[in-house]
């Protein structure tokens, strides 16, 4: 009996493990690639290289128009703190009214609230992007940063709140006894204890902003203020064909480093995030 | 006097939650609720980004250029006495959405479920391996990874290479066939079922094992268990990720922007509708018709919604677990 469960577990993590190598082989073999020398490339699909070369990584780094890889690595990176600093603010305060206060209108606030967050973006991108145009803003990072600033991802409002709900109210009404004020409550009680949560929706704006395409493409018109999204575009060319494909493959991989970190540094947070907005929705 | 009191004690109790909630409002009406109005408006003229001072209303030009093919128009007058043309790639284009909808998110959620479930027995070592699947994921939707694809795929590529290694010859460009560009990009998509797996698992956790051990007692078999406990208790979650699924695979664009350098791929294999609205909008710069297409998107995603909620009733049970 005890030697049969041994085998089957055996068994499973021997299946788990050669399922995720070919899951990830794909991701494998692009950094691997991205060290080989250009010809090889097309014909080698192992990932153990005959030939190593940073050839690609100082071609690739070389960038877009005279602007190198370095400058869309800042420009990307104070574009998504901007994204970050706005969400934390401005979801929070939503998240701490609808989760803690009682107020006129709360249940069909929070109803609209829902609705946005299935809200396709489309039906707001064209007036959107009248709108900066008018106000001068396309061209900078004011069109990706500014809607930050006014709590438009309700995905992290809702996920707050859930977080938010959960919390004893004792400790609240103890403070408020004590001579707290509301806003007192929101900063000394509310926010220490919502860090994970906080945390879950730094990691998500982050990612998400670092990752979004879209955006960055109606936006970003200048190769100065360019971001990585955006850059990497640049290596593709009409219908498709790239020339530099060592170069497109090393900036790739740049690229995601940065996810790679707060992945495996943070992971908890993904965890929690992912699953809390889940099941309770 | 008194009421004068309630009036202010009304004013007080409310505007601590109303200074909270300002950004959100203010976010609410200036950039969902006026440019939804905005669209809406737009929706039923020519606005020209290059001339918007030309705009004209159009009644329901855009959407009959829209739909025209169905009764077999190729152009008709609008309302203002001008010959529109149809778009003729619009039902290709939703065509080429539906397909990848209704073909990704099924598979891409009962792949979620067979491994979360694989991950969900005491085994050990489940953080590293759901870190592991969740790494595609993680790294799906970014332009790096679109690059990627398009190398994997291509005549030369990887998947070739790996194919070729083990036999097969004359292999196609699976990128550049219109017989085969839109399933590069549903595999695409259903490689990314890290986020899915997680909620699954989460999910999973919160079935009472004695269940399961009840059933057993009773000789239910493994597949009956699955059917009779882990499916009615994980519904509310299948329901929930199959509509969140559903509505962002409609808004699907940069992957299948990037494999297609900014067009719909060969013979539009790959035109996703968000892809031929950015098209029209803003290559074209018809603006008025973008807007009708982003209304038109919008009441496609709610009727699907609505008929996924209305048939959940059949499928989804609350209450039973906790």
């Amino acid at each position: 009996m005890k030697t049969k469960t041994v085998v089957r577990h055996t068994l499973t993590h021997g299946f788990i493990i050669v399922l995720g190598l070919a899951m990830i082989y794909p991701i494998l073999w692009m950094i691997v690639s991205s060290f080989k020398p250009n010809n090889m490339i097309f014909s080698d699909p192992g990932i153990i290289p005959k030939a190593v070369t940073i050839e690609n990584y100082i071609s690739g780094w070389k960038g877009y128009a005279g602007v190198s890889f370095g400058k869309f690595f800042a420009n990307s990176t104070l574009m998504c703190i901007g994204a970050v600093v706005g969400n934390l603010i401005t979801c929070t305060m939503a998240a701490y009214a609808f989760s803690r206060l009682e107020f006129a209108g709360k249940s069909f606030w929070f109803a609209v609230m829902m609705v946005t967050l299935m809200l396709p973006s489309h039906v707001t991108t064209v007036p959107r992007y009248i709108m900066f145009n008018t106000l001068g803003w396309v061209g900078s990072y004011l069109p990706i940063i500014v809607p930050k600033f006014l709590a438009t991802d309700a995905f992290f409002v809702f996920l707050l709140v859930q977080f938010m709900r959960s919390l004893p109210k004792e400790l609240e009404e103890a403070a408020i006894i004590d001579g707290c004020s509301k806003f007192g409550v929101f900063f000394r009680i509310i926010i220490p204890l919502t860090t994970p949560a906080l945390v879950t929706t730094a990691l998500f704006t982050f990612l998400w902003t670092w990752d979004d395409f879209f955006n960055q493409l109606l936006y970003l018109t200048n190769p100065k203020i360019f971001t990585i999204s955006r850059a990497l575009r640049t290596f593709v060319g009409d219908a498709g064909s790239v020339s530099n494909w060592g170069g497109a493959l090393a900036m790739s991989t740049l690229s995601v480093i940065p996810l790679f970190i707060l992945f495996f540094a943070l992971q908890k947070y993904f965890v929690q995030g992912i699953s809390t907005t889940g099941i309770k929705g | 006097m008194r009421k004068k009191s309630g009036i202010v004690k009304f004013f007080k109790r409310n505007a601590v939650a109303y200074i909270f909630l300002a950004p959100w409002l203010l976010g609410f009406f200036v950039l969902t609720v006026y440019p939804m109005g905005y669209s809406l408006w737009l929706s039923f003229t020519n606005y020209d980004f290059t001339q918007p001072d030309a705009t004209q209303w159009i009644g329901l030009g855009n959407y009959l250029k829209m739909f025209g093919p169905v009764f077999g128009l190729s152009e008709f007058s609008a309302s203002t006495g001008e010959v529109m043309r149809t778009d003729p790639y619009f039902l290709k284009s939703l065509s080429v959405t539906l397909t990848y909808v209704f073909v990704s998110v099924p598979l891409k959620l009962i792949i979620a479920l067979a491994v979360a479930m694989l991950l969900n027995q005491k085994l050990g070592g489940v953080s590293f391996y759901r870190a592991v699947y969740y790494i595609p994921t993680l790294l799906g939707g970014s332009v790096a990874i679109a690059v990627l694809w398009r190398k994997l795929f291509e005549k030369d590529g990887l998947v070739n290479g790996l194919l070729g290694a083990i036999g097969f010859t004359n292999l196609p460009s699976w990128i550049t066939n219109p017989d085969y560009a839109l399933w590069t990009l549903v595999l695409l998509s259903v490689w990314q079922f890290g986020s899915s797996m997680i909620i699954f698992l989460a999910g999973l956790k919160q079935i009472p094992e004695e269940y399961y051990e009840a059933a057993s007692m009773d000789g239910a078999t493994k597949v009956r268990q699955f059917f009779s406990i882990t499916i009615p208790l994980l519904s509310p979650v299948i329901l929930f990720n199959l509509v969140m699924q559903m509505i962002s695979a409609f808004q699907a664009f940069t992957q299948a922007y990037i494999i297609g350098g900014g067009r719909g791929g060969v013979l539009n294999s790959t035109l996703f509708y968000s892809l031929h609205l950015y098209i029209q909008g803003w290559t074209y710069h018809e603006m008025g018709y973008a807007s009708a297409m982003a209304w038109v998107l919008l009441l496609i995603i709610g009727l699907v919604v609505a008929i996924v909620f209305r048939t959940s009733k059949l499928w989804v049970s609350y209450g039973a677990g906790d």
